[in-house]
């Protein structure tokens, strides 16, 4: 029996039914055609499915669409589009973040996920932070690299007023 | 090759966009309408014989399409193996198992659904029954005799390989000290991070069979469907959407493939089929896993006079596309980075109830590497010298170039020295041997590992291949004068749509953002081999630099005839061809490619267009080489490694882009590393995978693994036009041993002179804290 759900994803509302043993990943890439979105395990593992929900990096392949009931989903075509380059994505272009690009959607996406937290991580909390992401092509130099030069891009262009309050850079 | 701006130039990636913004297209990603989709009843035994296979409850669910067992394609041929060896013993291997299963996740029987879910659930429906048969696991005793995986050849011994070269029996009459290891090659696993994936679609139409595929060969794919499903070659069109990384593992063909395409045909729909991981771990091919006798005859001084090697390598159940070639390539490294003529070396290729293995990352050569580089560690250890002295006084010298190799190769360039005095400056050697003095004195366990390695790759010459060798592209200057490149790679990371259109625009003048690269598509490019064996750009590159070339002769001809000079008073400057000595006489690219397409005022002899295929046959393999330094400090309360530095000085010849020249060696560092350290695919002695997941099998998190310092030399290679050559591969060959001699050198203290892979933490802890088994432990350190 199917469920009714009622979703904003990317800032579209969306409402329909699914079946209730849909994964959150498939519900974003079979009804909703947001294949950026990728899968490369079974255990989650390897955080291929990074979205955020609400705000906060969860691994869609662990949710039941039924859970995203009522929330706001940002898969990697909301962070940003070629036009319109989020800096994190920005950084793993310019730091040769990526290569055969799998699991970079979900990587980019815990990126933005610990910046928001945290805008100046350290190369540890760098690398705790994306330590649910298994990357097998880049040996994570460059990613690492990446998510400081986007953390800086970012606390650039964040004017001064913004960061009242938050931890001297 | 002039290099000029482009040439060398960090170019960030032309194929980012699409990957950072979630717009790629992966096999997963492709969909059509009508599609249905497979799931695959697969042995849950290592080894059984089919006694009955009822799919009776699996026809009758819901969603289900077809059924499909061994009898349903009987027809259709085996999954193809590529090698010829004298004597090899090829078993059958039909794409769904017939009367036997041989290793546990081979596919038995093919549910066809309407829905994943549905055909999952039916496949669980598919009762089969087994008569269970002893599993062979173990290598030393599948190499004594039964029980056999194949009864049919009454032996395990899939071939036997055996070079002798030199005196190796004077060698060690008369050494003044020998030693002898029994070096563990572990099973790893590739794990491409996309798992393999296929959407085959059968339509009436100029192809009948349009096959997508996480590949790494479309067109080896697509001659092979062809074969398998006797279809003619012309009518299939094979399809490398983008691909999430292969390592070799989708250097393949394999059942799932054949099965889809099949089932397709039969239902007139599209069939998708991606495996789980789960499915990945069991049926998706693995590297490495051989044991490697080692024997070492050696001079007081350190210098190495003989080897013998008997490698026992683990085949798998079945050849897949190249399995029995790749232990090969380790008997022709042996001797690796040293000159050392005396070897012999005996390969025997086995036959075990587990997973095929075929080409990992490195394939063959990592194992090679591996053995002379912990060889050249035992003899330092034995004769209480540097191990980074006993490299200097074996490496191949600088003016032995080219170098012939007791095994019968001709490594085409080199400066091993040079290397390895630049990786030791660079890591501090001297005051790393002083730092570690005193970490033992403070009971600290701090190791430094080096390796000095050379690998064979740009695969390669047809003649040394189980396949074709050469390289393909075309080079289209369109009448408005962009260009479109169509190459035979088929890079799944590698970058080649940057650095090829970097070439393009080096040679032609033409800005970078004017160049296309076009790869993995059979209706769209010629006939390619593909990418694996680091081959890209040493191979289908230096096709494209000849193709390049054979443009820019053609634009000479008409643009001296449109301005009425002389061909030889011609020349390519920014952006233009000109009259030399009077630059205002000149035209663009653009304006000689209009003309060429125009078809008015041409020479004579000048075809229209401006448009050339070339490919390139590599006269010999190329030899890339460096020098890994690694230095660990392991924690004696838990065994836990960490390694505090790395160090890699690589030559790869000349370079286009280095940005992802160090991307490739990184990424392979990492791979070497997890060898050494975390991975091993375990089958238990009844031939069950208990890695069977990412919570079993650990690839490294970016938390353990460390930063890489990089450098390179520059010794091209006069085997392309070039001088490059390849790189991906490089990292994974030099870096296991490094990882490996580091823990041992950090565990001398001990007394020990070896420690099998992975170095994981109980392995090491038992070592130190004297539960090994032997009589060594803590007294051994005060």
């Amino acid at each position: 029996m199917k469920h009714s759900i009622s979703v904003t994803v990317n800032g579209a509302k969306w409402t329909g039914e699914v079946e209730p043993r849909t994964l959150l990943v498939y519900f974003l890439r079979d009804t909703l055609g947001l294949t950026g979105t990728h899968v490369g395990c079974d255990t989650s593992s390897c955080g291929a499915c990074t979205v955020l929900l609400d705000g906060r990096s969860v691994k869609s392949c662990t949710l039941l669409a039924v859970q995203a009931d009522g929330a706001s989903v940002t898969t990697i075509e909301g962070i940003g589009d070629a036009e319109h380059l989020h800096p994190v994505q920005s950084a793993f272009w310019e730091e040769h973040g990526l290569q055969c690009g799998y699991c970079t959607p979900g990587m980019i996406v815990s990126a933005c996920d610990l910046l928001q937290r945290n805008p100046d991580p350290t190369e540890d909390e760098i690398r705790a932070a994306i330590s649910g992401n298994l990357c097998r092509c880049t040996g994570y130099q460059n990613i690492v690299k990446a998510v400081q030069h986007a953390a800086a891009a970012m606390r650039a262009a964040k004017p001064a007023r913004e960061r009242v309050g938050a931890p001297a850079d | 090759m002039a290099f000029t701006s482009m040439m060398g130039a960090r170019v960030t990636r032309r194929e980012d966009p699409r990957l950072i913004t979630g717009r790629s297209t992966y096999v997963d990603d492709v969909k059509l309408a009508g599609m249905t989709y497979a799931a695959f009843a697969r042995s849950p035994f290592a080894h059984a014989r089919i006694v009955r296979v009822d799919v009776s409850a699996a026809q009758a669910a819901p969603g289900v399409l077809a059924v499909f067992t061994a009898d349903d394609l009987r027809d259709v041929g085996d999954v193809p193996t590529a090698p010829q060896i004298e004597g090899l013993k090829v078993p059958k291997h039909p794409p769904l198992a017939r009367g036997r299963v041989a290793h546990v996740g081979e596919p038995v029987v093919a549910v066809v659904a309407s829905t994943p879910e549905e055909a999952n659930d039916a496949a669980e429906l598919v009762d089969v029954e087994y008569e269970e048969l002893p599993a062979v696991v173990d290598l030393e005793r599948a190499l004594k005799g039964a029980p056999y995986v194949h009864d049919e050849f009454g032996t395990n011994v899939a071939y036997t390989m055996e070079v002798n070269s030199g005196d190796v029996e004077a060698a060690f009459a008369n050494a003044a000290v020998t030693v002898s290891e029994r070096l563990l090659n572990q099973r790893v696993a590739p794990v491409s991070i996309e798992p393999r994936g296929m959407v085959a679609h059968w339509e009436p139409g100029p192809a009948h069979l349009t096959l997508w595929s996480s590949t790494q060969i479309p067109h080896l794919l697509r001659t092979q469907m062809a074969l398998a499903l006797k279809v003619p070659e012309q009518r299939v069109r094979t399809i490398a959407p983008d691909v999430g990384g292969g390592f070799g593992s989708k250097l393949d063909v394999y059942a799932e493939e054949i099965t889809a395409a099949f089932a397709s045909r039969a239902l007139g729909r599209p069939v998708k089929y991606v495996e789980t991981r789960s499915e990945s771990f069991m049926s998706t091919v693995h590297g490495r896993d051989q044991i490697d006798f080692i024997d070492v005859a050696a001079q007081r001084d350190g210098r190495i006079t003989g080897l013998k090697v008997e490698i026992l390598a683990n085949l798998g159940a079945y050849h897949q596309l190249l399995t029995p070639a790749i232990p090969t390539l380790t008997l022709l490294m042996v001797p690796g980075a040293y000159d050392l003529q005396s070897v012999s070396v005996k390969l025997h290729g086995l036959f075990t109830t587990e997973a095929p293995t075929d080409a990992y990352r490195g394939a063959g050569r990592p194992e090679a590497t591996f053995l002379i580089e912990r060889a050249i560690d035992l003899v330092a250890a034995k004769l209480a010298l540097d191990p980074a002295e006993v490299r200097r006084r074996n490496l191949i010298r600088k003016e032995q170039f080219p170098y012939a190799s007791a095994m019968g190769l001709t490594y085409d360039s080199g400066d091993y020295h040079a290397a390895l005095e630049k990786a030791l400056r660079i890591a501090g050697y001297d005051t790393l041997r002083k730092e570690q003095a005193r970490a033992r004195d403070e009971g600290r366990l701090f190791g430094i590992g080096l390796s000095s390695y050379v690998e064979v790759c740009g695969m390669g010459p047809s003649s040394a291949l189980p396949a074709p060798g050469w390289g393909s592209a075309t080079v289209r200057v369109e009448p408005t004068g962009g260009v479109t490149v169509m190459t035979g790679a088929s890079p799944h990371g590698q970058g080649e749509e940057t650095t090829f259109a970097q070439m393009v625009a080096e040679r032609l003048g033409v800005p970078i953002d004017d160049v296309v690269v076009l790869h993995g598509d059979s209706a769209v490019v010629q006939y390619g081999i593909g990418t694996f064996g680091s081959r890209s750009t040493a191979v289908d590159g230096a096709a494209l630099y000849n193709a390049l070339e054979t443009v820019r002769e053609k634009a000479l001809k008409i643009a001296a005839h449109q301005m009425e000079a002389n061909v030889g008073d011609l020349e390519f400057k920014n952006g233009k061809i000109s009259v030399k000595g009077n630059p205002e006489k000149s035209m663009s690219t653009a304006e000689v490619a209009f003309a060429a397409f125009r078809g008015v005022n041409l020479p004579a002899d000048v075809e229209p267009g401006l448009e050339a295929t070339r490919r390139f046959e590599p006269p010999n393999f190329v030899y890339p080489f460096g020098t890994h330094v690694c230095v660990v400090e392991i924690e004696r309360a838990t065994g836990a490694v960490k390694v505090v530095k790395y160090v890699a000085v690589d030559d790869c010849g000349n370079v286009i882009n280095p940005m992802i020249v160090e991307g490739q060696v990184h990424g392979g560092i990492a791979q070497g590393l997890a060898q050494a350290l975390y991975e091993e695919i375990v089958y238990d002695e009844n031939g069950q995978l208990a890695t069977g997941s990412l919570l079993q099998y650990t690839v490294p998190h970016a938390n353990q693994v460390p930063n890489y310092e990089l450098d390179r030399t520059v010794t091209p290679t006069d085997v392309n036009p070039m001088g490059i050559k390849g790189v991906g591969e490089a990292g994974t060959i030099g870096a296991t041993p490094a990882v490996v001699n580091a823990v041992v050198d950090a565990l001398a203290p001990f007394g020990v002179v070896n420690v099998d892979m992975p170095c994981k933490p109980e392995r090491i802890w038992r070592i130190v804290n004297g539960h090994d088994g032997k009589a060594n432990g803590k007294a051994a350190v005060s």
